[in-house]
């Protein structure tokens, strides 16, 4: 028996995310008695497993599995799951993963549970504290399958070393035409810019901005922290900024580290989507905005002023400071 | 072509979330319920599909008979005919087993599921049924077109999109971009009429295993103050976010 986790990669190079689900995974598994094992889908170097606790990579290597497809993903973990015995898999809240998760679940006839915030408050029986109605509450899940899939919720555990030994073996899961019936025929991805999903801070303006016209402020800003740019609803709605940078309940969700809002008010959905987030600094004129309410800094105050000040001062601590 | 759209009945979105019975239980009282709003901007989709390639649209649901007005609403925006399988809807399994049951019967040749819903936030019922059935899957969709047995699929990844091609049966979770915001369809009065009349049929549920099960709810605990820095003394807000929240 062990414990198995997917250790996501893109152009060969684990993601930031590879190595907060092994972290996660050592620490379950040790509760659980067993060891941790991960599969990689042609991933190059695996030896930076090691420093999160991971005692065994299964290493999947073809060519057919260039893009993502999740049947045929779903498949591997799921062979790589039965050839370890393993009786929980751990997989990360990426676009990818939870898109391949319920394939998994079912094709190893295990409970599911999705957005999972932290360790088990258990193990027998086998709970876990997940994300629900949309951030606005928590939910105790028990997961009563012999076989658990547990997919941790983004940003939600954070990196912790651990040393141990590796030992890495070659694994060919046997794949079928099935597997392939959706295929990619083109990508079209921004480059050169940090997304929502990979941001450790967010920069998000709100109609306070009064235009589109006026966004250099925000590009200005996130540029200085390295940040990606998003939106509220109704920006996106008026068409001043694309969707693609839309975040709210029905929007992009964002668990990002640092998440500044210029000129949002803060509706109810918008808050839902971003709540995640560690730290919230809301920049508003008006003091009575719901923002406030639920953000960690906030300035009160004109952010056609407030945003070139703050743009400065940040790029003069970063000038310091590296 | 036949279209199932699935609609989950979640609360509105500003509702207050609270819970009863020692919060093992959402509490209803006061809550408006909505079509799920990833499940709306489906169901448009697919009464596009009806108006511009003459599909049949049949939306069904999993759940007791106080979720049947928000079927009839979606009979009012253009549904053809509606389903409600009679259960409590327990876990992300059970109702895709539920579906999937209604799939088999049906013979449908898309099923539009929103890719997950507002309340539970799962996830996990599209992506369960393509498994329980083998049919072809495309989750956080974008787009859909179809054409004979062929689909080209457009799904949402992480800074940008991804164009897919594959063929019917096709389940999608799907989300905003289906169709714009703003031409989600609010039912017009005729819409409302002709809603009443049209067949909503009640099935029994069939066994499933709950493999999962809610034991509990927590609410997020109360959030200290936030602390105001003056627009004058921005260095302050620098040296917060640097030594205090350490996030730069």
């Amino acid at each position: 028996m062990s414990l198995l986790l997917y250790a996501e990669s893109a152009e060969g190079k684990f993601k930031k995310v590879a190595f907060e689900l092994a972290s996660y995974a050592k620490k379950v598994a040790e509760s659980l008695g067993t060891t941790v094992t991960a599969v990689t889908i042609n991933a190059g170097d695996v030896s930076e497993l090691s420093k999160y606790g991971v005692d065994k990579v299964l290493k999947v290597t073809n060519d057919k599995l260039s893009s993502f497809n999740a049947k045929a993903y779903a498949d591997v973990i799921k062979q790589a799951a039965q050839k370890e015995n393993a009786k929980v898999i751990v997989l990360s809240s990426t676009t990818d993963s939870i898109y391949l998760a319920p394939l998994v679940a079912v094709g190893l006839e295990a409970g599911y549970a999705s957005n999972v915030v932290g360790l088990p408050l258990s193990t027998s029986p086998f709970q876990v504290k997940r994300n629900a109605f949309s951030n606005k509450a928590f939910n105790i899940t028990e997961i009563s399958t012999d076989v658990k899939v547990v997919g941790l919720a983004k940003n939600s555990y954070g990196l912790v070393e651990s040393n141990s030994s590796l030992s890495t073996e070659d694994f060919s899961p046997s794949l079928n035409d099935a597997d392939f019936s959706v295929k990619v025929e083109n990508v079209e991805k921004v480059t050169g810019k940090v997304t929502i999903a990979d941001a450790e801070v967010v920069v998000s303006g709100g109609r306070g901005l009064k235009g589109p016209e006026n966004w250099g402020l925000v590009e200005e800003l996130a540029t200085v922290l390295g940040a990606a740019t998003a939106c509220s609803k109704p920006v996106s709605d008026l068409g001043w900024r694309p969707h693609s940078e839309h975040v709210g309940q029905t929007g992009k969700p964002v668990a990002t580290n640092l998440y500044i809002a210029i000129g949002i008010s803060g509706a109810i959905q918008h808050i839902a989507g971003i709540n995640s987030s560690k730290v919230k600094v809301v920049i508003n004129s008006d003091p009575e905005a719901p923002f406030f309410k639920v953000a960690d800094y906030g300035v009160v105050g004109d952010a056609f002023e407030i945003v070139p000040k703050l743009t400065q001062k940040l790029k003069e601590f970063k000038a310091q400071n590296s | 072509m036949k279209i199932l759209v699935c609609i989950s009945h979640v609360p509105d979105t500003t509702s207050k979330i609270n819970f009863i019975n020692g919060d093992s239980e959402f509490d209803t009282n006061g809550v408006q319920f909505v079509i799920n709003p990833n499940d709306e901007f489906g169901l448009t989709r697919a009464v596009w599909f009806q108006e511009q390639q003459g599909a049949n649209v049949t939306v069904v649901n999993v759940g007791g008979p106080d979720t049947e007005p928000t079927l009839r609403k979606a009979l009012a925006i253009g549904a053809n005919e509606a389903i409600r399988v009679n259960a409590n809807p327990m876990d992300g399994f059970f109702v895709a087993k539920q579906l999937a049951e209604v799939i088999k019967q049906g013979q449908y040749d898309l099923v539009i599921c929103g890719k997950e819903s507002l309340d539970y936030n799962g996830g996990m019922v599209p992506g369960m049924i393509a498994g329980l059935l083998g049919y072809n899957f495309v989750n956080s969709c974008i787009d859909v077109k179809v054409d004979g047995n062929s689909a080209t699929a457009v799904r949402e990844i992480d800074g940008g999109k991804e164009t897919t091609s594959t063929s019917l049966p096709l389940v999608i979770g799907g989300q905003k971009g289906l169709v714009e915001e703003k031409d989600l369809r609010i039912p017009n009065m005729r819409g409302i009429m002709t809603a009443r009349t049209k067949a909503l049929t009640v099935l029994e549920s069939v066994g499933a295993n709950n493999n999962t099960k809610a034991v509990k709810f927590e609410k997020p605990a109360p959030k200290s103050a936030v602390k105001l820095v003056s627009a004058d003394n921005l260095d302050e807000l620098v040296n917060l976010l640097h030594n205090e929240a350490k996030v730069i």
